[in-house]
């Protein structure tokens, strides 16, 4: 059913990375049966928390307890995506059945299964990252901050709220050398790049205007969001 | 008069100004900003104080500034944007206001990941030239950045920073315009040891015309070891300090007379560039050789207005 993905495509994505081993093992190893969780959208193409990596780090925590001399039933599953509730039904058992889920899914997915999980606690496996990219094969990059108000028509479609360390609006700062931030030579200077990205479009000259303070208030800091499509919302109400 | 402050008195007054830094303590003591002034105040026309330097903590600037006006020393507020939001950062220019600041200089801060606590998180909420046009508008419509009013005056003379080595090397000028319109009153640019770039720098600025609209002061940085030095030229993002200096200071028998040398030239040389209105001298941990630089420089005595 699922369409298989060519790595080479660059597909915009939630990354994730799994955590340290022992930090998992810190937070499952009083548990008895554990249901090791794995998403198989966004973190599968990362090789963070797919049905494969749930099932090798079950062996692992499964080697783990033996070591320890600890009885516990490690088992392993993965639904197509932990963001959508049609996906849960065929593992509604399991997930009852456990006495912990430690899910392999980004934040989001992790809040989505602990709605659903009853009394069961849902923990995570990954690291939720950033909204990235693949740039090539292994190597994932941040390009978007979901901030909710999008300019990137006006910065030669390079995001200076993900990609510029200060998140500045009139760059670059005088940190930049070599096209490089201050933080890291291997981290590209955003502004550095918006500036030559305009000059090749011909349209530098819109930066010699002042970007004003941005509205902050449609991301993160304006608490938690919510996006409504009312057509559809409607309809859902009356089937 | 924006402000009333020395340092504009000295500079809409045609001289060429003086002006130096004192890095706050970590710590509480008052006496280490009440030292660094005694040594620096008949020497220059203001001082700045730092704002969290490199990210490290320590005293506020606003404290300092104000320690330095019980001294009847001319204070240079510095502030970045990294650790307040806009609603701090107004409060804290009402404030600075109140208790006599007259300058405020708008900076984006270095990154906390060269600080010593690089797990904070930034602010950034505004930006640098966000900030300046922010302070204008304060000050020139008595207006915060919501457009409400603000009761009472706000005499500031609004200054802002510039680095013409970061890269890209061209748009420099146009960012240093972007300050400008948004209401710079005077630039203290990013220490010069490459003054061929500077002055290539400073072309460009009076081919914009930037000149007569902004006093530029240019930022110098005397150099006390070979190890600073060194340190300058492969660790400080945005400073070129040319390969001839550092061999210079590592050939010298007396290194720290050597630095001096060394600034007293760049410092001559800056002054020929056509639309350099002063020099703003950052002697870290060196504030001593401050009014030494002065003297033999030919800048005394400073002018009393």
């Amino acid at each position: 059913m699922q369409a298989k993905r060519d790595e080479k495509e660059r597909i915009a994505m939630i990354v994730g990375k799994q955590k340290p081993f022992e930090e998992i093992w810190e937070m499952i190893k009083s548990f008895k049966k554990v249901l090791v969780f794995g998403c198989n959208t966004c973190v599968a193409i990362c090789h963070a928390g797919g049905g494969k990596e749930a099932e090798i780090l079950a062996s692992l925590i499964r080697m783990k307890a033996a070591q320890e001399d600890i009885s516990m039933e490690v088992k392993h599953a993965a639904i197509e995506r932990q963001c959508e509730p049609e996906f849960f039904e065929h593992v509604a058992d399991e997930l009852r059945a456990s006495d912990v889920v430690l899910s392999l899914a980004c934040g989001v997915g992790v809040n989505f299964l602990s709605d659903r999980t009853g009394d069961t606690p849902a923990y995570p496996g990954i690291n939720t990252e950033f909204f990235g990219a693949v740039e090539k094969a292994g190597i994932f990059k941040e390009l978007c901050a979901g901030c909710g108000g999008c300019i990137l028509h006006l910065t030669g479609g390079i995001c200076p709220v993900a990609r510029c360390s200060k998140s500045i609006m009139n760059g670059p700062c005088g940190g930049t050398s070599d096209g490089k931030c201050e933080i890291s030579q291997d981290v590209d200077c955003a502004w550095y790049l918006i500036v030559e990205r305009m000059k090749k479009l011909g349209t530098l000259e819109k930066l010699s205007e002042i970007m004003l303070p941005k509205d902050w208030s449609t991301g993160l800091y304006g608490g938690p969001r919510r996006v409504v499509l009312e057509h559809i919302a409607e309809e859902g109400k009356e089937s | 008069m924006k402000s009333g402050s020395n340092l504009e008195k000295v500079l809409e007054g045609g001289h060429f100004a003086v002006t130096a830094e004192v890095g706050p303590p970590k710590g509480t003591s008052a006496s280490v900003i009440q030292k660094k002034g005694d040594i620096l105040k008949s020497y220059c026309d203001a001082l700045n104080v730092t704002d969290n330097q490199t990210a490290i903590v320590r005293m506020s600037s606003l404290s300092g500034c104000v320690i330095l006006i019980r001294m009847g020393i001319d204070p240079v507020m510095q502030m970045v944007v990294r650790d307040r939001n806009r609603i701090a950062i107004q409060s804290d220019i009402l404030g600075a206001v109140a208790l006599g600041i007259r300058n405020l200089l708008c900076l984006s801060g270095d990154h906390q990941k060269f600080g010593n606590h690089p797990t904070a998180k930034n602010v950034y909420d505004i930006d640098s030239i966000q900030l300046v046009k922010t302070v204008k508008t304060m000050r020139d419509e008595k207006k915060f950045l919501c457009g409400e009013n603000i009761s009472g005056e706000v005499p500031l003379f609004i200054g802002a920073v510039e680095n013409p080595f970061a890269d890209p090397f061209e748009y420099r000028v146009i960012r240093l315009a972007k300050k400008v319109q948004a209401g710079a009153d005077f630039i203290q640019t990013q220490a010069v040891y490459d003054v061929g770039k500077f002055a290539r720098w400073m072309e460009m600025v009076r081919d914009q015309g930037l000149d007569k609209q902004v006093h530029i002061l240019a930022g110098v940085i005397p150099i006390k070891s070979v190890g600073m030095a060194r340190y300058m030229r492969d660790n400080v993002s945005g400073v070129s300090v040319p390969n001839e200096i550092v061999t210079r200071l590592e050939d010298a028998k007396d290194v720290k007379e050597e630095g001096v040398k060394i600034t007293l030239e760049i410092i001559e040389q800056i002054k020929e560039i056509d639309g350099i209105h002063g020099i703003h001298i950052m002697a870290v941990a060196w504030e001593d050789i401050v009014p030494v630089i002065a003297e033999r420089a030919g800048l005394l005595p400073r002018p009393i207005l």
